[in-house]
């Protein structure tokens, strides 16, 4: 096919090193970015700018301890990550969780799911261009979340809550109430925020149609989460493989047909409608008794091996973990969402301009932590 | 109405304005040096205040509080670190062009100025050319945009300017045609006979023209939505990227200014300049000229950023056209009714405009989107 480019001028390509130090690599990510003038022809990924070896810093600490290197795989949603290897863990060592610890980590993950959809929107938004506005209004409501993870487990950003058979704690008197308050608060915050930027006209512009993702790419590179559902694959661990007790909320999975930035967008303020929907019927189930099953001091899971997978913000995170009936795993291993949805960047970004290549790249919701581990 | 003699009026270019001055024109010229470089470093002082104060309030954030009352000293503040800064300049950069480059852009800022009434008669040159001389001198400030991305051999710097020199050919086209359209309402070049001829701001008579011609300056001087030049999310600043110090002060400087000396020549071609009831002519001037910038800051903190094919496309298919109608009905106008009130023109003028603005957005198609590669 003969392009405009081709039929204009002949011209060279070079190369641009984006990152790692750029304000919209989200942390240390670096392309090298091959252009013809404003046109991407190609990219290579380089990463590692992060990584501090958590899966070998496992081995080296009881189960307990694992714990908080978990928050510093994807520091914008711990609580998953704690859940994902709790569960984990749990499963090794056949460990039953009480009923109220799963309602408490389930209300804290999807607080954490919106959370996180919170800096995902806003970052790829800022990426647009939009000069922070609707990333300071969404970081304001985000804020009013943290508040309500803090009141959990004294932490606003790495919170360590999860223990293996439970919760650190039970949760305070005044938290349900807060709850309560906070979700009424947020479905008419997400209405009016839908409302200023669901029509905007440079923001369709720049989204729609830009970067997309066909659903048999997606599939063929493991994408999973928002990115996988906006690409139209109705998956989503929460209901196909139900984990703690999600098989006993009424919840939608949205999805879109596109695959492109827009619908991405669009499904993670859907999802956040979804999650509101889960806190209400969580607040008003909750049972009473313990918040943590009665275990030893150090847990001895039987020699063996197991794999949880949970559905975190960003999509399947996976941990699996080798067990030789010690107090520290043999080995443990991440599936890295992130790191996985970033494998199609390439394919989506060909041809496109650099101002589609950031936001793209925004649309996909990485955080380095859990890239590099 | 009577269509003047502009080809006379040309050697009488240079008028001095108050006869009676001791010294005569020297005076003067010294007179108002002094008060037009006052005056634009005072107001980038005083707009980069509403602007910070005025994007904080959008964003739902307070913006700068604490050096002096109510943050008023935060600019100085600024200056003083900003004077402090080391001067750095790349070792592979063309060191003459790379010192050269902010002084270029920042003088013809300045130059326009010089012919900007700040009440009837109280500017540096009562050019009978002055629109002329405008629109000539402020394209000037793109050869120092170009000077500071070349000569810093950075990729993103060339990047930068490469889309701003595209950016500023393509926009002076509208803007130099709904300039136009003002003229033949005015019947005069001067700037200040353009203020003496609006007995109704031509805001009114024109509005088809007011729009064109604030969405063309806006991207002239490169505020939101067309800030690509900067676009700090792709190009980390775009072609100031390798400057620091006072050498980068220049070009925040011009930033501003620039913003400035549009918002006065949008309140002198469409808001009735200095003239309005009750308050002095000056401090009128100064009003308009503040609530033009607001406006700018308006669209600056709630727009997302449009991609480069999409500025050209909305230059050339939505503006140009646009543009060239309203000259053209402009020019029937006045040509065929010389002698009615202006008024009527208001109410068809209004209809003509919304008509006009919808069917060329229902026309208008943005952009190419991805390039095969």
């Amino acid at each position: 096919m003969t392009t405009t480019r081709e039929l204009v001028l002949n011209t060279e390509p070079f190369l641009l090193n984006i990152g790692p130090v750029h304000p919209s690599t989200h942390g240390v990510y670096r392309m090298r970015a091959t252009l013809d003038g404003e046109v991407v022809i190609d990219i290579e990924p380089v990463f590692g700018y992060l990584h501090r070896g958590i899966e070998k810093l496992m081995e080296e600490r009881t189960y307990t301890g694992c714990i908080p290197l978990t928050d510093r795989l994807d520091y914008v949603s711990s609580m998953t990550n704690n859940m994902g290897y709790c569960m984990a863990v749990e499963k090794l060592a056949g460990i039953k969780v009480p009923e109220r610890a799963e309602y408490i980590r389930v209300i804290a993950a999807e607080l954490q799911r919106i959370a996180n959809h919170c800096l995902a929107v806003g970052a790829m938004l800022n990426d647009a261009g939009a000069l922070g506005t609707p990333f300071f209004y969404l970081w304001r409501e985000r804020e009013k979340i943290y508040d309500l993870l803090e009141m959990l487990c004294g932490q606003r950003l790495m919170h360590n809550y999860m223990r293996i058979g439970g919760v650190s704690q039970d949760m305070p008197e005044e938290f349900l109430p807060a709850l309560e308050k906070l979700i009424i608060q947020w479905r008419r915050f997400i209405e009016e925020f839908d409302f200023f930027l669901k029509q905007n006209e440079i923001l369709i512009a720049r989204a729609k149609g830009v970067g997309i993702l066909s659903k048999e790419l997606a599939i063929n590179c493991g994408i999973s989460g928002p990115v996988a559902r906006a690409s139209g694959i109705k998956r989503d661990l929460r209901k196909d493989d139900p984990y703690l007790i999600y098989d006993r909320f009424k919840f939608d999975i949205p999805t879109a047909e596109n695959g492109d930035c827009y619908d991405r967008y669009r499904v993670r303020i859907e999802e956040m409608r979804q999650s509101l929907r889960i806190l209400e019927q969580a607040r008003k189930q909750i049972p009473g008794g313990p918040a943590k099953a009665e275990l030893p001091h150090l847990v001895h899971p039987p020699a063996g091996e197991a794999y949880a997978h949970i559905e975190a913000p960003k999509g399947e995170l996976g941990f699996y973990i080798v067990s030789d009936n010690s107090i520290a795993p043999y080995r443990c291993h991440v599936r890295p969402t992130s790191l996985i949805n970033l494998t199609a960047l390439r394919e989506m970004v060909r041809g496109w301009k650099v101002a589609d290549l950031i936001i793209i790249f925004g649309s996909i919701d990485i955080t380095m932590g859990e890239v590099d581990r | 109405m009577v269509i003047p003699d502009f080809a006379l009026n040309v050697p009488l270019a240079m008028q001095v304005t108050p006869a009676d001055w001791p010294g005569g024109y020297w005076w003067h010229w010294l007179f108002f040096t002094i008060i037009i470089i006052a005056f634009v470093l005072i107001m980038v002082m005083g707009v980069i205040y509403i602007e910070r104060r005025g994007m904080g309030r959008m964003q739902s954030r307070l913006g700068p509080n604490r050096t002096g009352p109510f943050g008023l000293l935060q600019p100085v503040a600024d200056a003083i670190k900003v004077l402090l800064k080391e001067n750095i300049v790349p070792a592979t950069a063309d060191k003459v062009v790379h010192w050269l480059a902010p002084i270029i852009a920042f003088s013809p800022v300045l130059m326009i100025f010089a012919v900007i009434p700040f009440q009837n008669g109280a500017l540096l040159a009562d050019l009978n050319i002055g629109i002329l001389y405008i629109i000539a001198v402020s394209s000037v400030a793109t050869v120092g945009v170009f000077m500071a991305g070349w000569g810093s051999s950075n990729k993103y710097s060339l990047l930068g300017a490469m889309r701003n020199v595209a950016a500023i050919v393509s926009y002076e086209i509208p803007l130099a045609l709904t300039i136009v359209g003002v003229i033949i309402f005015s019947g005069s070049l001067s700037m200040n006979q353009i203020v003496v001829a609006q007995d109704i701001p031509y805001i009114l008579v024109q509005p088809l023209g007011f729009l064109l011609f604030f969405i063309a300056a806006s991207a002239e001087i490169n505020r939101s939505p067309f800030d690509l030049m900067e676009a700090d999310s792709e190009l980390t600043a775009g072609f100031h990227t390798e400057y620091s110090g006072m050498k980068f002060a220049m070009f925040y400087l011009v930033e501003y200014a620039e913003a400035i000396a549009m918002s006065a020549i949008i309140t002198t071609l469409f808001l009735s300049g200095w003239r309005g009831p009750w308050l002095p002519p000056w401090l009128w001037f100064l009003i308009k000229t503040i609530i033009v910038f607001f406006v700018m800051v308006w669209t600056r903190t709630t727009l997302p950023r449009v991609r480069i094919d999409q500025l050209m496309a909305l230059a050339w298919k939505f503006l140009f056209p646009l543009a060239l109608v309203n000259l053209f009905i402009a020019a029937i106008e006045v040509l065929v009714w010389p002698d009615i009130s202006q008024w009527i023109f208001v109410g068809a003028n209004i209809v003509i405009a919304a008509l006009l603005v919808i069917l060329g957005s229902k026309l208008f198609k943005i952009g190419w989107g991805r390039l095969e590669v």
